[in-house]
């Protein structure tokens, strides 16, 4: 069977609705679509021919995929979805996602997010939402229902009341790199996500402090504690977000503007542009920049939509 | 019910610190005048003569006060002066320098208090000593004393009365699975006990009582020697009946041969303005003798003065 030719016109329309990859919905070229189709539904069923994915030849009709359809309703709502968020105070945002992803089967990195890039005062006002939000502590439910064997490291990520100061213990400092070398170079009984001196490490020490740590880790043993981390995909999130939040959430935008990015993956660009606007904005851009070589706001531009890319594009502005 | 006595009313704080000041003038303290003045202030009027005397005498009243008195006198004129959080925060770091596994500093902080007030007095080591309270304590404690610890002292409760009760069951049998097992630092149980709510807690420890017969505690009670031990029967008791925990406190620190005045100090500066009248109405019944005369038993001078003062009594 020969694939339908696909118009230019048809093409336009289908990349409106979402479609052909892209985040968001482009509200005003779908507007001028109903205006130039009125009284042409041929030009309609054309869309619906080639429109492959969202309708599909059900015998004498073409109907739409169930799948698409639940596709389309979170591409809609990407633009309700960051105007909620930017609305919300910074704490119920952050109370919400935690407890989101505790009560769905969801990536837990969320919770290392928040706990490890949030200041001292942020995270607390996060916990003090929780209470208000949820009628349990933070804390108490990261517990309750994270069951692996993370589930201790991020108890004590979101309870830490990090020091702020820029005061620093050199020998400290030099000492815990080593502390964290021998923990991770020795295989112990338990995996490393459970190393009593990892956790204490990482959970307790100011960010000023672990900074340094992390820098002495590199020169003396050549090799940055992340390289280091391999596999042990949650103490090296914890990490990245501890020593350079830019850094961290540059990545973050670039999976989630990949192709193929699941859901939740392209529902991070929301997240970080939100969450970040105010806070480091030009550090993530610079990051960005260097290390994918372009300015994100080109690759927000090019990769989004309709009032959802103006949205992303105001709040990644200047 | 707090014991502290102020008087109607108080002379404006730079009055009060001219007098203090004149207390250290010359030759000599007039340790009465300090205890009369200090000794009968809430914490925000003392907070005012700190500030007051600072600006006027550009001097710590702290420090001052430092060169002037000394011994268990000064230990309990000092805590007492300083704000509740900032008691807490000094104390809690004394705990953490001196760790020892019987010591239940930690635990009394981190349990007989409001979260909010457990929060403040994170604020307040931070101010003080630079560092965070729960790296300071992670970096002194080990084992199972840091797997409880840390927890506690990070902890931020939820503080509503909502509590579930399918909830209270299930962790009241989970309890009591890991007390039978001897499996005392189990996560589970150190998860209960650091993250659950007071108001669920305390549902939780009366099913337990229901269900098998005896309060939690006594299944704690295996080994009296037990520090651990120890200290999760010092937790379970902070979290649901602080004043006759302190009572005991007290007890251990003055019945018997000896006196252990920093116990004392330390409990009668915390709860006098929280509930030390209620401690001392528990420590009479539970004696027979009111708790003033036990002071004036085991302690003299002007220790003794400034403690019968913060228990509301005129020396």
């Amino acid at each position: 069977m020969a694939l339908p030719l696909v118009t230019e016109e048809c093409e336009a329309v289908i990349r409106a609705f979402s479609g052909l990859g892209g985040l968001g919905v482009d509200e005003k070229a779908l507007v001028s679509a109903l205006g130039k189709w009125r009284r042409q539904p041929e030009k309609r069923a054309q869309l619906r021919k080639s429109f492959v994915g969202f309708f599909t030849a059900d015998g004498s009709f073409e109907r739409c995929e169930d799948d698409y359809i639940r596709y389309l309703k979170n591409e809609f709502a990407r633009f309700k979805n960051i105007m909620v968020l930017w609305a919300m105070h910074p704490w119920e945002r952050d109370a919400r996602w935690v407890h989101h992803v505790l009560h769905k089967p969801l990536p837990l990195d969320i919770i290392v997010e928040i706990a490890c890039t949030r200041s001292s005062e942020e995270l607390l006002g996060a916990r003090k939402a929780y209470h208000a939000l949820f009628h349990h502590s933070l804390e108490e439910d990261v517990a309750y229902h994270v069951r692996e064997n993370y589930s201790n490291l991020l108890v004590r990520l979101v309870s830490a009341y990090r020091y702020e100061g820029n005061r620093i213990n050199k020998e400290m400092a030099t000492s815990e790199a080593e502390a964290l070398y021998s923990a991770i170079k020795t295989p112990g009984v338990k995996k490393l996500v459970e190393n009593e001196e990892v956790i204490r490490i990482l959970t307790t020490r100011s960010k000023p402090h672990l900074r340094v740590t992390f820098k002495h880790y590199k020169e003396k043993y050549g090799k940055s504690i992340e390289e280091h981390l391999g596999d042990e995909l949650c103490l090296r999130e914890t990490v990245q977000c501890l020593d350079s939040p830019p850094k961290y959430f540059s990545k973050v935008i670039n999976k989630a503007l990949k192709d193929g990015a699941d859901k939740n993956t392209k529902d991070a660009l929301t997240r970080v542009i939100v969450s970040r606007a105010d806070v480091d904005m030009k550090e993530i851009k610079e990051a960005y920049h260097q290390q994918y070589g372009a300015e994100l706001e080109d690759v927000i531009s090019k990769n989004t939509l309709g009032s959802y890319r103006d949205a992303l594009l105001s709040l990644a502005g200047q | 019910m707090a014991s502290l006595k102020v008087p109607a009313t108080v002379p404006s704080p730079s009055e009060d610190a001219e007098q203090l000041r004149k207390a250290f003038e010359g030759w000599g303290t007039n340790e009465g005048l300090i205890i009369s003045i200090l000794g009968h202030r809430s914490a925000a009027q003392r907070r005012a003569i700190r500030q007051a005397y600072r600006q006027s005498y550009n001097e710590e009243l702290l420090k001052a006060l430092d060169g002037e008195i000394s011994g268990d006198f000064e230990r309990a004129v000092l805590l007492w002066t300083l704000d509740p959080a900032e008691r807490d925060a000094w104390l809690a770091n004394e705990a953490v320098r001196k760790w020892r596994p019987e010591n239940r500093v930690l635990i009394e902080i981190a349990c007989a208090r409001s979260s909010g007030e457990l929060f403040a007095v994170r604020q307040a080591y931070h101010a003080r000593f630079k560092r965070s309270l729960e790296e300071d304590v992670a970096a002194h404690t080990t084992g199972d004393f840091r797997k409880l610890l840390v927890p506690l002292v990070s902890a931020y409760r939820y503080e509503g009365e909502e509590i579930n009760l399918t909830l209270a069951k299930s962790e009241a049998r989970m309890l009591h699975e890991k007390i039978s097992d001897k499996a005392y630092n189990h996560e589970e149980l150190i998860r209960i006990l650091t993250t659950r709510s007071k108001a669920q807690l305390i549902k939780t420890f009366n099913h337990y009582n229901d269900e098998f017969g005896k309060p939690v505690n006594k299944d704690l009670k295996s080994d009296p020697k037990d520090d651990f031990l120890a200290a999760l029967r010092a937790t379970i008791r902070c979290i649901c009946c602080p004043e006759r925990y302190f009572e005991k406190v007290i007890r251990l620190a003055i019945n018997g041969l000896g006196t252990d005045e920093n116990a004392l100090t330390r409990v009668i500066t915390i709860r006098a303005e929280v509930d030390l009248k209620v401690i001392a109405e528990v420590y009479q019944k539970r004696n027979s003798m009111p708790l003033e005369r036990a002071i004036k038993g085991d302690t003299s001078g002007d220790y003794e003065a400034m403690l019968l003062a913060l228990l509301g009594l005129e020396a």
